[in-house]
Protein backbone atom coordinates (compact mmCIF):
# COMPACT_ATOMS: atom_id res chain seq x y z
CA UNK A 1 0.00 0.00 0.00
CA UNK A 2 1.68 3.24 -0.64
CA UNK A 3 0.83 6.56 0.46
CA UNK A 4 0.05 8.83 -2.86
CA UNK A 5 -2.41 5.37 -3.83
CA UNK A 6 -3.66 5.39 -0.01
CA UNK A 7 -4.40 9.24 -0.36
CA UNK A 8 -6.21 8.54 -3.28
CA UNK A 9 -8.41 5.38 -1.99
CA UNK A 10 -9.16 7.89 1.14
CA UNK A 11 -10.36 10.63 -0.93
CA UNK A 12 -12.48 8.20 -3.30
CA UNK A 13 -13.51 6.82 -0.51
CA UNK A 14 -14.66 9.74 1.24
CA UNK A 15 -16.25 11.89 -1.96
CA UNK A 16 -18.53 8.56 -2.27
CA UNK A 17 -19.55 9.40 1.88
CA UNK A 18 -20.13 12.60 0.76
CA UNK A 19 -22.22 11.98 -2.38
CA UNK A 20 -24.28 9.33 -0.59
CA UNK A 21 -25.47 11.33 2.48
CA UNK A 22 -23.63 9.84 4.95
CA UNK A 23 -21.40 12.75 6.16
CA UNK A 24 -25.08 14.11 7.46
CA UNK A 25 -25.39 12.73 11.06
CA UNK A 26 -29.24 14.26 10.54
CA UNK A 27 -29.76 12.06 7.30
CA UNK A 28 -28.18 9.16 9.09
CA UNK A 29 -30.35 9.01 12.14
CA UNK A 30 -33.32 10.12 9.50
CA UNK A 31 -32.66 6.24 7.90
CA UNK A 32 -32.25 4.78 11.86
CA UNK A 33 -35.54 6.32 12.89
CA UNK A 34 -37.70 3.86 11.36
CA UNK A 35 -40.66 4.53 13.44
CA UNK A 36 -40.59 8.20 12.69
CA UNK A 37 -40.21 9.58 9.46
CA UNK A 38 -38.19 7.04 7.85
CA UNK A 39 -35.09 8.47 5.12
CA UNK A 40 -34.17 5.18 3.02
CA UNK A 41 -31.55 6.54 1.66
CA UNK A 42 -29.07 4.81 3.12
CA UNK A 43 -29.97 1.37 2.21
CA UNK A 44 -29.01 2.74 -0.91
CA UNK A 45 -26.21 3.46 0.06
CA UNK A 46 -25.33 0.16 1.22
CA UNK A 47 -26.95 -1.07 -1.87
CA UNK A 48 -24.94 0.55 -4.53
CA UNK A 49 -21.68 -0.49 -2.10
CA UNK A 50 -22.33 -4.09 -1.74
CA UNK A 51 -23.43 -4.60 -5.58
CA UNK A 52 -20.10 -3.23 -6.92
CA UNK A 53 -18.49 -4.41 -3.76
CA UNK A 54 -19.27 -8.09 -4.81
CA UNK A 55 -17.70 -7.57 -8.23
CA UNK A 56 -14.75 -6.57 -7.14
CA UNK A 57 -13.98 -8.53 -3.77
CA UNK A 58 -14.80 -11.70 -6.55
CA UNK A 59 -12.07 -10.34 -8.51
CA UNK A 60 -9.70 -9.74 -5.88
CA UNK A 61 -10.37 -12.70 -3.67
CA UNK A 62 -6.78 -14.26 -4.35
CA UNK A 63 -5.40 -10.83 -2.68
CA UNK A 64 -6.67 -11.47 0.57
CA UNK A 65 -7.65 -14.52 2.90
CA UNK A 66 -10.73 -15.98 3.10
CA UNK A 67 -13.24 -14.15 5.18
CA UNK A 68 -13.71 -15.21 8.66
CA UNK A 69 -17.25 -17.09 9.70
CA UNK A 70 -16.14 -16.91 13.03
CA UNK A 71 -18.74 -15.54 15.60
CA UNK A 72 -17.87 -14.54 18.71
CA UNK A 73 -18.99 -12.94 21.92
CA UNK A 74 -16.56 -9.41 21.70
CA UNK A 75 -17.75 -9.62 17.95
CA UNK A 76 -21.23 -9.87 19.07
CA UNK A 77 -20.79 -7.18 21.75
CA UNK A 78 -18.39 -4.92 20.19
CA UNK A 79 -20.79 -3.80 17.17
CA UNK A 80 -23.99 -3.88 19.76
CA UNK A 81 -21.50 -1.23 21.69
CA UNK A 82 -20.43 0.50 18.43
CA UNK A 83 -24.41 0.89 17.45
CA UNK A 84 -25.11 2.67 20.64
CA UNK A 85 -22.54 5.06 19.83
CA UNK A 86 -23.48 5.65 15.97
CA UNK A 87 -27.40 5.84 16.84
CA UNK A 88 -26.41 8.15 19.82
CA UNK A 89 -24.39 10.91 17.31
CA UNK A 90 -25.08 9.53 13.54
CA UNK A 91 -21.32 9.34 12.69
CA UNK A 92 -19.81 6.06 12.17
CA UNK A 93 -15.83 6.31 11.86
CA UNK A 94 -15.95 7.10 8.28
CA UNK A 95 -18.15 9.97 8.74
CA UNK A 96 -16.31 11.22 11.58
CA UNK A 97 -13.10 11.71 9.65
CA UNK A 98 -14.74 13.25 6.87
CA UNK A 99 -16.66 15.54 8.97
CA UNK A 100 -13.24 16.75 10.90
CA UNK A 101 -13.27 19.06 7.80
CA UNK A 102 -15.58 21.05 9.37
CA UNK A 103 -13.16 21.88 12.39
CA UNK A 104 -16.57 22.48 14.19
CA UNK A 105 -16.40 21.69 18.07
CA UNK A 106 -18.54 19.00 18.34
CA UNK A 107 -16.88 17.15 15.06
CA UNK A 108 -13.51 17.67 16.52
CA UNK A 109 -14.36 16.38 19.81
CA UNK A 110 -16.26 13.09 18.79
CA UNK A 111 -12.95 12.00 16.58
CA UNK A 112 -10.64 12.84 19.78
CA UNK A 113 -12.70 10.58 22.09
CA UNK A 114 -13.65 8.17 19.06
CA UNK A 115 -9.20 7.96 18.98
CA UNK A 116 -9.97 7.63 22.90
CA UNK A 117 -11.87 5.01 23.23
CA UNK A 118 -10.18 2.60 20.22
CA UNK A 119 -6.55 3.38 22.72
CA UNK A 120 -8.78 2.35 25.23
CA UNK A 121 -10.12 -0.96 23.45
CA UNK A 122 -6.28 -1.52 22.19
CA UNK A 123 -5.24 -0.96 26.13
CA UNK A 124 -7.85 -3.46 27.38
CA UNK A 125 -7.13 -6.19 24.61
CA UNK A 126 -3.00 -6.08 25.24
CA UNK A 127 -3.72 -6.44 29.32
CA UNK A 128 -5.27 -9.96 28.17
CA UNK A 129 -2.45 -11.15 25.56
CA UNK A 130 0.75 -11.98 27.43
CA UNK A 131 3.75 -10.18 25.98
CA UNK A 132 6.53 -13.25 26.97
CA UNK A 133 5.02 -15.68 24.32
CA UNK A 134 3.35 -17.23 26.94
CA UNK A 135 0.69 -20.18 24.72
CA UNK A 136 -2.32 -18.47 24.23
CA UNK A 137 -5.85 -19.94 25.86
CA UNK A 138 -8.93 -19.66 24.15
CA UNK A 139 -9.78 -16.13 25.45
CA UNK A 140 -6.53 -14.80 24.59
CA UNK A 141 -6.82 -16.47 21.29
CA UNK A 142 -9.21 -14.09 20.98
CA UNK A 143 -7.66 -10.77 22.13
CA UNK A 144 -4.99 -11.55 19.45
CA UNK A 145 -7.47 -12.03 16.80
CA UNK A 146 -9.11 -8.49 17.89
CA UNK A 147 -5.83 -6.81 17.69
CA UNK A 148 -4.88 -7.97 13.71
CA UNK A 149 -8.40 -6.28 12.72
CA UNK A 150 -11.36 -8.02 10.53
CA UNK B 1 -43.69 4.39 9.62
CA UNK B 2 -44.01 6.99 7.00
CA UNK B 3 -41.36 7.66 4.46
CA UNK B 4 -39.36 10.80 4.39
CA UNK B 5 -39.82 11.43 0.75
CA UNK B 6 -38.52 15.19 1.02
CA UNK B 7 -35.21 14.24 2.41
CA UNK B 8 -34.98 10.49 0.49
CA UNK B 9 -32.25 10.83 -1.99
CA UNK B 10 -32.31 7.02 -3.66
CA UNK B 11 -29.90 7.87 -7.02
CA UNK B 12 -27.58 10.13 -5.24
CA UNK B 13 -27.13 7.83 -2.42
CA UNK B 14 -26.74 4.70 -5.11
CA UNK B 15 -24.18 6.64 -7.08
CA UNK B 16 -22.52 7.93 -3.79
CA UNK B 17 -22.64 4.05 -2.48
CA UNK B 18 -21.22 2.66 -5.76
CA UNK B 19 -17.89 5.10 -5.51
CA UNK B 20 -17.38 3.58 -2.16
CA UNK B 21 -17.71 0.07 -3.35
CA UNK B 22 -14.94 1.14 -6.04
CA UNK B 23 -12.78 2.25 -3.50
CA UNK B 24 -12.74 -0.36 -1.27
CA UNK B 25 -12.52 -2.93 -3.98
CA UNK B 26 -9.79 -1.06 -5.81
CA UNK B 27 -7.76 -1.25 -2.72
CA UNK B 28 -8.38 -4.99 -2.36
CA UNK B 29 -7.53 -5.80 -5.57
CA UNK B 30 -4.02 -3.52 -5.64
CA UNK B 31 -3.34 -3.67 -2.49
CA UNK B 32 -4.96 -6.81 -0.68
CA UNK B 33 -6.26 -4.45 1.97
CA UNK B 34 -9.56 -4.44 3.83
CA UNK B 35 -11.22 -1.11 3.59
CA UNK B 36 -11.95 -0.76 7.46
CA UNK B 37 -11.88 2.96 8.50
CA UNK B 38 -11.53 2.19 12.01
CA UNK B 39 -9.10 -0.52 11.66
CA UNK B 40 -7.01 2.34 9.98
CA UNK B 41 -7.51 4.99 13.00
CA UNK B 42 -6.61 1.63 15.60
CA UNK B 43 -3.07 1.05 12.77
CA UNK B 44 -2.23 4.92 13.81
CA UNK B 45 -0.91 3.24 17.20
CA UNK B 46 0.77 0.95 15.56
CA UNK B 47 4.22 1.57 13.75
CA UNK B 48 4.78 -0.39 10.63
CA UNK B 49 6.32 0.42 7.52
CA UNK B 50 2.11 1.17 6.61
CA UNK B 51 1.72 3.92 9.42
CA UNK B 52 2.34 6.60 6.55
CA UNK B 53 -0.20 5.04 4.21
CA UNK B 54 -2.93 4.39 7.06
CA UNK B 55 -2.17 8.16 7.70
CA UNK B 56 -2.65 9.06 3.87
CA UNK B 57 -5.55 6.95 3.82
CA UNK B 58 -7.19 8.90 6.37
CA UNK B 59 -5.93 12.62 5.47
CA UNK B 60 -7.88 12.04 2.32
CA UNK B 61 -10.62 10.71 3.66
CA UNK B 62 -10.73 14.45 5.79
CA UNK B 63 -9.96 16.09 2.77
CA UNK B 64 -12.34 14.77 0.53
CA UNK B 65 -15.66 16.86 1.69
CA UNK B 66 -12.97 20.22 0.66
CA UNK B 67 -12.78 19.27 -2.60
CA UNK B 68 -16.53 17.64 -3.24
CA UNK B 69 -17.84 20.69 -1.06
CA UNK B 70 -16.31 22.83 -3.94
CA UNK B 71 -18.63 21.76 -6.41
CA UNK B 72 -21.57 20.19 -4.53
CA UNK B 73 -23.53 21.55 -1.96
CA UNK B 74 -23.53 19.35 1.24
CA UNK B 75 -25.42 18.90 4.36
CA UNK B 76 -24.06 20.38 7.35
CA UNK B 77 -21.99 17.77 8.80
CA UNK B 78 -22.23 18.77 12.70
CA UNK B 79 -24.20 16.51 14.55
CA UNK B 80 -27.42 18.53 16.48
CA UNK B 81 -26.76 16.16 19.82
CA UNK B 82 -25.36 17.55 23.50
CA UNK B 83 -21.69 17.91 24.23
CA UNK B 84 -22.39 14.77 26.75
CA UNK B 85 -23.41 12.54 23.77
CA UNK B 86 -20.78 13.44 21.21
CA UNK B 87 -18.07 12.30 23.79
CA UNK B 88 -19.64 8.89 24.75
CA UNK B 89 -21.15 8.75 20.92
CA UNK B 90 -17.22 8.95 20.41
CA UNK B 91 -15.83 6.72 23.05
CA UNK B 92 -18.74 3.65 21.85
CA UNK B 93 -17.75 3.83 18.14
CA UNK B 94 -13.76 4.13 19.06
CA UNK B 95 -14.21 1.18 21.90
CA UNK B 96 -16.83 -0.88 19.99
CA UNK B 97 -15.62 -0.84 16.44
CA UNK B 98 -12.41 -2.53 18.21
CA UNK B 99 -13.48 -4.88 20.09
CA UNK B 100 -15.96 -6.32 17.10
CA UNK B 101 -13.00 -5.59 14.63
CA UNK B 102 -14.73 -3.86 12.53
CA UNK B 103 -17.27 -1.09 11.16
CA UNK B 104 -19.63 0.08 8.58
CA UNK B 105 -16.87 -0.17 6.00
CA UNK B 106 -15.07 -2.99 7.20
CA UNK B 107 -18.04 -5.55 8.18
CA UNK B 108 -20.79 -3.96 6.42
CA UNK B 109 -19.09 -3.12 2.93
CA UNK B 110 -16.20 -4.92 2.81
CA UNK B 111 -17.51 -8.44 5.34
CA UNK B 112 -21.07 -8.53 3.36
CA UNK B 113 -19.44 -8.15 -0.43
CA UNK B 114 -17.22 -10.69 0.44
CA UNK B 115 -20.17 -12.81 2.04
CA UNK B 116 -18.93 -13.72 5.81
CA UNK B 117 -20.95 -14.76 8.49
CA UNK B 118 -18.96 -13.10 10.74
CA UNK B 119 -19.51 -9.48 9.07
CA UNK B 120 -23.78 -10.50 8.59
CA UNK B 121 -23.41 -10.61 12.37
CA UNK B 122 -21.83 -7.84 12.89
CA UNK B 123 -23.72 -5.90 10.92
CA UNK B 124 -26.98 -6.94 11.96
CA UNK B 125 -25.75 -6.28 15.42
CA UNK B 126 -24.95 -2.84 15.24
CA UNK B 127 -27.68 -1.84 12.79
CA UNK B 128 -30.38 -3.29 15.38
CA UNK B 129 -28.77 -1.48 18.24
CA UNK B 130 -28.30 1.54 16.82
CA UNK B 131 -32.06 1.64 15.39
CA UNK B 132 -32.94 0.80 19.20
CA UNK B 133 -30.65 3.92 20.27
CA UNK B 134 -32.52 6.12 18.43
CA UNK B 135 -36.06 4.80 19.33
CA UNK B 136 -35.28 5.56 22.77
CA UNK B 137 -33.56 8.86 21.96
CA UNK B 138 -36.74 9.79 19.75
CA UNK B 139 -39.97 8.50 21.03
CA UNK B 140 -38.62 6.73 24.71
CA UNK B 141 -36.87 9.05 26.68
Amino acid sequence: MRPLFALFIGLLFGAGLCLSGMTSPAKVQGFLDISGAWDPSLAFVMAGAIGIGLVFFRLARHRLPAPSHRVDPALVTGSVVFGVGWGLVGYCPGPALTAIASLDPKALTFAAAMLAGTALQRWVASLRVPAGGIAPTASDETAAANACGA
Amino acid sequence: MSIDWLNFTPLASLAGGAVIGISAGLLAARSGRILGVSGFVSGLFETDKEWTARLALIAGLILAPLLIGSFYALPSAVPDVGWTAVIAGGLLVGFGTRLASGCTSGHGVCGLSRLSLRSAVATGAFMASAVATVFVLRHIA
